[in-house]
């Protein structure tokens, strides 16, 4: 470039653009996207048949990971509390004490974790390689809306897989946990059932289910968002699902946070 | 605009049309940043007609046609589309519009997610929804048989060679009979002899269904076989314009170097 001041707009362009800069372009474009998937979600005529499809594939994709792990939480948290709780001499609080933090806290953030991972990653891959090797393009010259066929289907479908899948893995988490009972001694499934289910009132219920709405929500908006952004080449589609995990999780843990405030305030 | 979306005229195959103009482009402009990729083009696209786009990798070719179909926006220009223009429609006209054209990616933008019988149903089943399963099928057994791709319909995107994915992706911009087909390297990465065969389908979709067509290519015996006109992008902008047998007897250096004659 011969003149200074093209020059100058050519270093801004190829320079790093700083923390704080990044920060606000990120979130400007989440803020972006969630409107537009908002409004697609509103118009007509919604994709079913993808939703579905969507679903299934949600579903059968994590189910098994999702309730091995929520079944070994179940065994670990019980024999660590075990030695805790005898030391009070409370040990027939066991059950109790295992329903109420599986299924307010760990059940869900667990599961969305391990779904951020899975189903977030996946996400962000297959929306990012479509990008790169314009099959999005391709559908929108097909006179589809790649928003409402590829996006808005994925943000509904986890949405509403999440919750499911915690309550899968709240199932299994309390099986296992009757199992960590059993190690030490002879406790019948249906003693051990209501005695944990006694304890769960309907306001640790309601909160856990509506913040793994929120989390599938997040999972499927950060992905979507991260995998219709990629860059162009191949190398973005590993930065697209990379980056939805990571962020995915983040969000997680804080919506989770702002969760435990809410009830807090709330009860 | 004779604009129907179904053709069943095979008594049209007369001379085309020159008075009507099916795409007309004005002063084009595009960047990326601080690279200008198309500085000023125009240009107009007849009824019926092949048009032949010519220039280097890298000049703009791609961008010029994604610009046309909203894929991409300009900085300015205008350009009309079948009587309508471009980027100031809403969302069912502009629907409505992409339903007449076919486009051609140069990367060929196969579902990847989906069989070779899928992705050609996909167009079909999203512009009309009304077609039944007999016609659909009778569809994609045509065009497969045209790009001669039979025994494929049920293999998976990955499991086809490069050429094949290429025919394919003809075979999915086809099977909706637009009124406008936008080519981009068709023959690209394909032997001569199947490269000679797509030079005939596209002649061929012209012939029977009076189709306008853009043809991007680097291919000069594709070009010879199918231009009607031939325009050539340099630096943003058409250099020269005129029929095959024009250009090539041109004075012009680098018009001259193109063909393979210096
Ligand atoms: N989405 C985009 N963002 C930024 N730059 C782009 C984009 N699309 C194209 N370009 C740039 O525009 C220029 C022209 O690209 P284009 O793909 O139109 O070339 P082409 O003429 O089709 O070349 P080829 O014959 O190799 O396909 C290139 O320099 C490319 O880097
Ligand atoms: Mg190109």
């Amino acid at each position: 470039m011969e003149t200074g001041t093209t020059k100058k707009t050519e270093e801004k362009k190829t320079a790093p653009p700083s923390p704080a800069r990044a920060f606000f372009n990120e979130a400007g474009g989440i803020a972006l996207f969630l409107g537009q998937t908002a409004r697609y979600t509103f118009s007509f005529p919604f994709e079913f048949k993808e939703f579905i499809k969507q679903c299934y594939m949600i579903g059968n994709k994590s189910f098994g990971l999702v309730g091995i792990t929520g079944a070994i939480m179940g065994v670990v948290l019980t024999i660590q509390s075990r030695p805790v709780l005898a030391d009070f001499g409370a040990e027939a609080m066991l059950p109790k004490m295992v329903a109420v933090s599986l299924v307010r806290e760990i059940g869900p953030v667990i599961t969305a974790l391990i779904c951020a991972g899975k189903i977030g990653s996946g996400m962000g891959a297959e929306l990012g390689s479509m990008k790169v090797t314009e099959q999005i393009e391709a559908m929108e010259v097909s006179a589809t809306m790649p928003m409402k066929y590829l996006v808005v289907t994925r943000v509904m479908a986890a949405t509403f897989m999440i919750p499911l899948l915690v309550i899968f893995a709240d199932t299994l988490g309390l099986l296992g946990s009757w199992l960590g009972v059993n190690i030490k001694g002879d406790v019948n499934i249906a003693l051990f059932f209501s005695h944990a289910f006694s304890s769960l009132e309907f306001i640790d219920l309601v909160p856990s289910i509506a913040k793994s709405f929120v989390f599938g929500w997040v999972i499927g908006l950060v992905g979507c968002y991260k995998g219709y952004n990629a860059g162009k080449g191949t190398e973005s589609v590993g930065i697209a699902a990379n980056s939805a995990v990571v962020l995915s999780s983040l969000l997680i843990i804080i919506v989770d946070l702002i969760a435990v405030q809410v009830t807090d305030i709330l009860s | 605009m004779t604009s129907s979306a179904t053709h069943t005229i095979e008594n049209t195959q007369s001379a085309p049309d020159n008075s009507e103009t099916v795409i007309e482009v004005k002063n084009l402009k595009i960047s990326f940043g601080s690279q200008d990729v198309l500085k000023d083009v125009s240009f107009n696209l007849h009824k019926g007609e092949n048009l032949v786009v010519l220039g280097k990798s890298g000049s703009g070719k791609s961008v010029l046609i994604k610009c046309l179909t909203e894929l991409l926006r300009p900085d300015s220009g205008s350009m009309v589309v079948l009587g309508k223009t471009v980027n100031s429609m809403d969302r069912h006209e502009l629907a409505e519009l992409r339903k007449q054209i076919g486009f051609l990616f140069q990367s060929g933008a196969l579902y990847d997610s989906m069989t070779v019988r899928a992705n050609l149903e996909f167009p079909l089943t999203r512009m009309n929804r009304k077609v039944n399963k007999e016609e659909i099928n009778e569809r994609i057994k045509k065009v497969l048989d045209n790009v001669g791709l039979g025994h494929a319909i049920d293999k998976m995107p990955a499991e086809l060679s490069g050429g094949m994915r290429k025919r394919i992706a003809l075979a999915r911009t086809i099977i909706v009979d637009p009124v406008i087909m936008l080519y981009d390297e068709p023959t690209t990465g394909l032997d001569p002899i199947t490269s000679r065969e797509i030079s005939v389908l596209i002649n061929d979709v012209q012939e029977k269904y009076n189709t306008s067509s853009i043809i991007i290519t680097h291919d000069m015996d594709c070009a010879r076989e199918v231009a009607d006109r031939v325009i050539m992008l340099k630096e943003g902008q058409i250099v020269a314009e005129g029929t095959l047998e024009e250009l090539e007897e041109s004075e012009d250096e680098w018009i001259r170097s193109f063909f393979g004659k210096n």
